[in-house]
């Protein structure tokens, strides 16, 4: 007998994959260049820009994905890891900007400031782009190894964990903001000036970094893919369903975890490095508990467990955020509560969920997730 | 260790919950190739003995001895999986937001079950023959592409029991496989644990006496944490003790 | 905005009707009056003063020394409005000399006012401004002086101002005197005085007096250690209890019905608004001498607030996720955003609540060590409210059922229980206590919206690091939390004091995965 093939859901999968390829890479920028400014259909640089915010944005939920919608195990400190690639990749702008800066110095602003004479030894690696670049994947990828190793191996799951993450994440935002004189404190590193030799005020750079991100976005979703297609793809959804059947079929689940944490930590990384010279800020608000858990909402409305969802999610939440920040700057906070709430107990398979249902009518339905009744704690 | 034939040998285990002894010295030893089946009264300490064993629950005290002489006490689950005992639930454990096949194709017994390997690994086409008559076996062969949340409660326990005769596991823990089975399938179930009992040693715990009769040469009985009898099904439902322990104090009655 | 403004108001106005025309954005105009200090005035004997007071204004150093000195010995307070008047229209000079008479005087009447706080910090002054003439009145005052505190600041006083007396033997006693007080105010001056000896020229008195300083000093500065370990236990205790009082909501909710709430703050903050809102209505309302009353009355006003909000919240989304343990947690998250930002639209920022006068200063129970009422008060609340939940789980009709659904739903509802609403007074109950938590942390803090954010991490890390269902576990753990936190805090600052408590419970539950006290069993994980 032979191996499954792709499933119907599978190839519906690749197909939205190709489309939304099309949408992102071809079509919105051709939409920037071609037509008039004035016509209807031009996309003007600012929400190109913004796109290129989002598409960042949806790595970061890629990350999430695999480790809560295939795996089970909900984390609430990515922010953290997105905090840290941006920093990296935020340090080597920073020093970038070397005698344009406010005082001339070669220093950082905020060092001026604060009368910080000597840059941190810390700051050295990301004098060269390289080191910005390797440093945004590779610290969160190694904290994430360390602060996972501890927290799975002693077998904290659920509810537990998801708390500790939190608290990470509480925690990363207290050290960032009060490091005023290695980090900048409260206002972060912004004012960046240039990367690689290319103006980052220049609409062409931005529209390069722009296409950059949806290839990020593309190879990252890819990657995700074979993760998910393989053999420990279908261990993660076994360690979701069941984890003692797991033990008691041979497999650490631990170590799974931790494997997909530690993934799901460098696409956060990868994320925060394509958000920092685009959106040209990054501040310790983007690291604590309410921007890490943001995250999970955008994973919840994209539908967990598919990752196309998880791309939905993230471009469909923060484009209605931006829309609706605009005309009632207040009612944000209410409408994202809202979405928590209404998402979880009326919609858990999100808007992939519902298209599913949608086409399921004329078939027989495949939920994304089903939940197994009560799980007592 | 007194016997070379012995697969499995407990030694005075002890399980202690806040107080509460459900294994109280505990001596059980199983042979090789021997179907074994454990009865006794709600909270005997039925269960809690095949978690020692598994390694799901740490004993106070006591040894377990595996094979030729490994102590399994203290060993992970996985570790002890590893080394050849498999274990199945009472309430079917299985995977069920994957397919059938793919619930099959995990629990297959492979050289590495590390993350690495798992990410690389295809399977072979021996394996796939594997599963296939495994599948034949437990009768799911045109479910194999169903999600395996969608079966009944019987087809779940025989994809669990499928799922575990992949493991090709030395010593077989079966936890009341014909809970909720209808006479039919609990027939076929007896049938195919007899059949395994060829090539591998078995301990199954059951309730239903008709079922322990169709399976049992040598049944176990434990009360209160120890085993108090031992023998064919006829010598136990003969004994005074066990009549005692599942009918009350019946020379009081009389 | 205005119209998502406008949009709230109906339904916030619904649950506040009776407080809309209170005002909110006034704070309680009238912060409690000082009790005043009215001294008893005699008839100074006129001449000699009415010619000091002339001379006062020479141009002349030593005539305006001399008459400064005169005033001093047979003025009053009731000089003071023309001392004042004088150094008015004075030159600097004159200014300068007036400025320690008006002080003295003030002083010097003010150790006879009725309120101890005055006679006390008139004490200290009459010290700190160094005239050797106060040293009798001090001396006086202490006889007659009731509260050991302020006669402890007054015998102080005196012999810190007896450092620099004339009399070497006044000097010595004076030494010995202030060690045998513990005065951890004369450390600075005994320091001088050892300095002093070091110099060439020191004389055999000098270092007489330096080897009394030093074993003054010591004697002091060991009882400042055990005075200041007393204290940092007492905050350990207080940051203790604060975290368990809003704790223990939690651990009810999360050890009976598996349902982790992260609203949880959020109902404390409406039991801190409900605090808000009742003195509001006291001040829009009610006289001012009962105004202390509003706080006792906020307690039953808190609790119901937040319970009714919980019973709502339990019945509207939290029964639809029982045994869905994240996805209760992120719906609950969802409401806590929307309450918060309800509390930010309506109440503004930043808003305070006035502690009734029972509850404001505090009690020197010894010297160094000071005890704010508030704090003990909290403490005092978090041992009733456990002995008030053990009640009413273990010894009680409702706790009974509540401990039967926890333990087995099915047979609970197999033998009449009635679930569903065992489910929702517990959460309703828990919530209440949240709003107790809210009521009680007006007394220690800023009322504002993100009130419930301060301490909510906190308040999880001492649920997970306590375990699922024991009372003690969650005592433990707070304490255990409160006290390494208030104990690193002085080391590590509060920023990484707070790194290091999530390090050490990541460390902790290394080696105990559930919690301190996880409940063992056949069925702990299914």
């Amino acid at each position: 007998m032979p191996e499954p093939v792709v499933s119907h859901q599978d190839s519906r999968e690749t197909v939205s994959f190709y489309v939304l390829g099309f949408l992102f890479l071809v079509v919105l920028p051709l939409l920037n260049v071609v037509p008039s400014e004035e016509s209807w259909l031009h996309v003007s640089d600012f929400r190109l820009n913004q796109f290129g915010k989002f598409l960042a944005f949806a790595i970061l939920a890629l990350g999430l994905d695999l480790i809560w919608g295939y795996c089970g195990v909900l984390s609430m400190g990515q922010g953290v890891f997105f905090g840290l690639g941006a920093y990296c990749m935020g340090m080597y702008l920073a020093l970038q900007i070397g005698k344009e800066s406010v005082y001339g110095s070669e220093l950082p602003d905020f060092m001026v400031w604060t009368q910080v004479k000597e840059l941190p030894l810390f700051w050295y690696p990301f004098k060269s782009f390289w080191g910005g670049f390797v440093g945004a994947l590779l610290v969160p990828v190694l904290f994430a190894t360390i602060f996972g190793f501890l927290a799975f191996r002693s077998r904290i799951k659920g509810v537990y964990f998801a708390i500790i993450t939190q608290a990470l994440a509480y925690a990363a935002w207290l050290v960032f903001n009060r490091n005023e004189t290695r980090l900048g404190g409260t206002n972060g590193l912004t004012d960046f000036k240039q990367l690689l030799g290319f103006r980052l005020s220049d609409p062409s750079t931005q529209r390069g970094l722009y296409l950059l991100t949806v290839l990020a976005l593309g190879a990252a979703y890819l990657f995700c893919r074979w993760i998910v297609a393989s053999r420990a793809g279908k261990v993660l959804i076994a360690i979701r369903d069941s984890e003692s059947r797991v033990t008691f079929s041979g497999y650490t689940p631990w170590m799974y975890k931790l494997f997909v944490f530690v993934v799901a930590a460098g696409l956060a990384g990868l994320s925060g490095m394509l958000y920092v010279p685009q959106v040209g800020i990054i501040t310790p608000a983007q690291i604590g508990v309410l921007p890490s858990l943001e995250v999970v909402i955008w994973v919840a409305v994209g539908g967990r467990g598919t990752l196309i969802g998880a791309i939905l999610g993230a471009v469909a939440v923060n484009y209605g955020r931006s829309v609706l920040t605009n005309y009632f700057p207040e009612a944000w906070p209410f409408i994202l509560g809202g979405l928590f709430v209404v998402v979880v107990t009326l919609f858990p398979d999100g808007l992939v969920g519902m298209l599913r249902k949608m086409h399921a009518r004329k078939k027989t339905p495949t939920p994304v997730i089903k939940a197994e009744g009560r799980t007592a704690a | 260790m007194t016997d070379g034939n012995l697969i499995l040998h407990c030694e005075h285990v002890t399980v202690d919950y806040d107080g509460f002894k459900a294994l109280n010295n505990c001596n059980f030893s199983v042979h090789y190739n021997e179907l074994r089946v454990v009865i006794g009264p709600n909270g005997a300490g039925k269960t809690t003995l095949l978690d020692v064993i598994c390694g799901k629950t740490k004993p106070a005290s006591g040894t377990v001895l595996f094979g030729h002489g490994i102590n399994l006490v203290g060993m992970n689950a996985e570790d002890i999986t590893k080394l050849g005992v498999g274990r199945k639930f009472q309430a079917p454990s299985i995977y069920s937001n994957l397919s059938v096949w793919q619930n099959l194709d995990l629990s297959v017994k492979r050289a590495s079950k590390g993350v690495f390997a798992t990410l690389m690994g295809r399977s072979s086409p021996a394996e796939r023959e594997r599963i296939s008559e495994v599948l034949e076996t437990i009768g799911l062969t045109q479910y194999a592409h169903d999600r395996a949340g969608s079966l009944s409660h019987g087809q779940k326990q025989w994809l669990e029991i499928g799922m575990v005769i992949l493991q090709e596991p030395s010593l077989l823990l079966v936890d009341e496989p014909v809970a909720g089975m209808s006479d039919k399938e609990t027939e076929q179930t007896g049938q195919l644990l007899t059949r395994l009992s060829e090539k591998q040693a078995i301990v199954v715990i059951e309730h239903d006496m008709d079922f322990v009769r169709q399976i049992a040469r040598i049944v176990t009985v434990l009360a209160e944490g120890t085993v108090i009898c031992e023998g064919t099904v006829e010598q136990v439902q003969a004994d005074d003790h066990v009549r005692e322990i599942y009918l009350g104090r019946a020379k009081v009655a009389y | 905005m205005k119209s998502m403004a406008r949009l709230l108001q109906p339904g916030l106005a619904l649950v506040l009707w009776a407080v809309l025309p209170i005002g909110l954005d006034g704070q309680a105009a009238w912060a409690g009056d000082e009790t005043g200090q009215t001294t008893s005035v005699t008839a100074p004997p006129a001449d000699s003063i009415e010619q000091a007071l002339l001379d006062l204004q020479s141009d002349e150093v030593a005539v305006r020394t001399k008459a400064a000195e005169v005033l001093i010995e047979k003025g009053d307070a009731s000089l003071i409005p023309r001392l004042d008047e004088i150094r008015e229209r004075g030159s600097r000079a004159v200014r300068i000399t007036v400025k320690p008479v008006v002080d003295l005087l003030k002083n010097r009447a003010n150790l006879m006012s009725t309120s101890p706080d005055f006679r006390r910090s008139a004490a200290a002054d009459l010290a700190s401004g160094g005239r050797m003439e106060a040293i009798p009145f001090l001396k006086q005052a202490a006889e007659q002086e009731p509260v050991w505190w302020v006669r402890y600041t007054m015998e102080e006083s005196q012999h810190l101002l007896e450092l620099n007396a004339p009399d070497p033997a006044v000097q010595l006693a004076a030494v010995t005197k202030l060690g045998e007080l513990r005065s951890l105010n004369s450390v600075t001056a005994l320091k001088a005085l050892i300095d002093a000896a070091t110099q060439t020229e020191a004389t055999d008195h000098q270092k007489a007096l330096a080897a009394a300083a030093e074993a003054a000093i010591d004697r002091i500065e060991s009882w400042s250690a055990w005075a200041g370990a007393l204290e940092t236990l007492f905050r350990g205790i207080s940051l203790s209890s604060i975290l368990l009082i809003m704790s223990l909501g939690l651990a009810v909710v999360f050890g009976l019905m598996g349902v982790i709430n992260m609203a949880h703050g959020e109902l404390m903050m409406i039991g801190a608004y409900a605090t808000f809102v009742t003195q509001q209505a006291f001040i829009a309302w009610l006289s001012p001498e009962v105004f202390d009353w509003y706080f006792p009355v906020a307690l039953p006003v808190a609790f119901l607030s937040a319970a009714l909000l919980g019973w709502v919240l339990e019945a509207t989304v939290i029964r639809f996720l029982y045994g869905r343990l994240l996805e209760t947690l992120l719906a609950t998250w969802g409401v806590s955003l929307i309450l918060m930002q309800a509390a930010r639209v309506y109440f503004g920022d930043l808003t305070a609540v006035i502690a009734p006068q029972a509850l404001r200063g505090g009690a020197q129970v010894m010297v160094g060590v000071y005890l704010p009422y508030n704090r003990i008060f909290i403490i005092i609340l978090s041992i009733l409210c456990v002995l008030g939940i053990y009640f009413l789980l273990f010894r009680s009709n409702l706790g009974i059922r509540v401990r039967a659904v926890t333990q087995n739903r099915n047979m609970s509802a197999c033998l009449g229980i009635p679930t569903r609403k065992v489910d929702s007074y517990t959460f309703a109950f828990a919530s209440g206590l949240a709003g107790i938590a809210g009521w009680a942390l007006t007394m220690v803090g800023n009322v504002d919206p993100g009130l419930g954010q301060n301490y909510i991490v906190d308040s999880f890390m001492v649920v997970v690091t306590g375990g699922v269902g024991k009372l003690a576990g969650t005592i433990w753990a707070s304490l255990g939390i409160g006290g390494l936190n208030k104990l690193i805090e002085p080391v590590t600052g509060a920023v990484y004091g707070k790194v290091f408590i999530l390090l050490g419970v990541i460390l902790f539950l290394q080696w105990r995965p559930q919690g301190l006290f996880a409940a063992k069993g056949r069925s702990a994980d299914a």
